[in-house]
């Protein structure tokens, strides 16, 4: 028993260290995220609040569900693969709105627009139709000859050449 | 009911086990979207890119990218005769707003649109210190902005300059390519606004996904492929001058 007695330090001390252990454990339990480490060692949760954020691009399929007269007018012309969005630029505040007409989205302007892509330069694929701007229509708008939609011109697409510029094809 | 010590010390811990579980939930971010049946990828045909620009305004208005910062951006690049080692290389603005005209007989011209590659052992996940990036279960990489510390350790490590420092939140910020969205069923911003289909979003687990078909059937390259990170950004028609 003597010998006990004489250690008692030691069990104090290792008293002392199972304490600070547990602590420990607490401490960690409230810090550590509760899904750190659920796939990996990086917070779960994390996953999904990333994929929570709002989207700005409605997607084709969704301006399609409306604008299924537009959508028929595409599929025969040459923009048939150019999506809706890549012209008029975002629009889920339009498409994904309870009322879509509380939002009435601005007509691209088409000199500034069509340019972006057909503006001539050797920099580009040799296939892809290229004007010069400024030789070939100097400065009238381009739905004036051509419907955007279905850019052919003498394409059944509806606007064709003499419609109005402001008709643009679109709705 | 007696349980005998022997059986409660197998229990504690299978019950810790559970617990945890409990305690973690599961995040998943669509309620018919199941991460462990995706590993998503990007397919850029380099021949059908014009240069428009199109992609990096269209990913800046749907991630909210600062001016001058960029999750993705077009390089422009012009080899002259066989002088692949010093092609000349121009972004303006990143190519947000296009590119200057080219002029004929001046060299090959092409165009390489640049973004996150999602490498499957990416160097950047493996440097952050705190555990604020990662390669999520269906292979994107993302970056947890609540625990990120700005370190800036993952903006060195990434081969491809993919990353920056977000200048108003000060942590690290990239491409997620567009977790929003694909696990919405939706397609990323900048594949939805490319004109040309130069850019496809690609489901490598999908078999139906028309990736597997361009694959087996054309010549792809991913970029850096000497850093073995398993980029899984595939180009197709790349030029050996592109860095």
């Amino acid at each position: 028993m003597s010998g006990l007695k004489d250690a008692g330090h030691l069990f104090r001390f290792a008293g002392l260290f199972v304490v600070a252990f547990l602590v420990f454990l607490v401490v960690r339990g409230y810090v550590v995220p509760k899904t750190f480490g659920e796939f990996g060692h990086y917070r779960g949760a994390a996953i999904g609040e990333i994929a929570q954020c709002p989207v700005k691009f409605a997607g084709h399929q969704t301006c399609e569900t409306c604008h299924s007269d537009i959508a028929d007018t595409k599929t025969k012309g040459a923009h048939a693969h150019v999506n809706c969005e890549a012209c008029h630029g975002a629009l889920a505040q339009h498409a994904l709105a309870d009322d879509p007409t509380s939002m009435i989205p601005v007509k691209p302007d088409t000199l500034v627009l069509c340019a972006r892509c057909h503006t001539a330069s050797a920099a580009k694929p040799k296939g892809f139709p290229q004007v010069d701007p400024a030789d070939h229509m100097g400065g009238v708008p381009c739905q004036t000859c051509h419907n955007p939609h279905s850019p052919a011109i003498g394409s059944d697409a509806g606007t064709g050449a003499g419609a109005s510029p402001a008709a643009g094809g679109a709705k | 009911m007696n349980i005998s010590r022997r059986h409660l010390l197998i229990l504690l811990p299978a019950a810790a086990v559970a617990w945890k579980y409990v305690e973690a939930g599961t995040p998943e971010a669509s309620p018919n979207y199941q991460m462990s049946e995706h590993w998503w990828g990007m397919l850029i045909q380099i021949p059908k890119c014009i240069g428009c620009g199109n992609c990096v305004r269209a990913c800046a208005t749907e991630n909210d990218v600062p001016d001058n910062y960029f999750r993705t951006w077009v390089e422009r690049y012009n080899v002259t005769d066989t002088n692949m080692t010093t092609p000349v290389v121009i972004s303006p603005d990143g190519g947000k707003e296009g590119f200057p005209v080219a002029q004929e007989d001046a060299g090959k011209y092409f165009f390489v649109p640049k973004m996150c590659n999602h490498c499957a052992d990416s160097p950047c996940t493996q440097v952050c210190p705190v555990g604020a990036t990662f390669i999520s279960p269906d292979g994107v990489v993302l970056i947890d902005q609540t625990y990120c510390l700005g370190c800036a350790y993952c903006v060195q490590a990434c081969p491809y300059g993919c990353r920056y420092i977000h200048p108003q939140k000060k942590v690290a910020d990239k491409c997620t390519l567009c977790y929003h969205r694909i696990t919405k069923g939706l397609t990323t911003a900048c594949c939805e606004a490319c004109p040309t289909g130069a850019r496809q979003l690609a489901d490598l687990k999908n078999p139906n996904d028309p990736i597997h078909e361009f694959l087996k059937t054309h010549p792809v390259e991913v970029l850096k492929p000497q850093m073995a990170t398993g980029a899984k950004a595939y180009y197709y028609g790349l030029d050996g001058s592109v860095r």
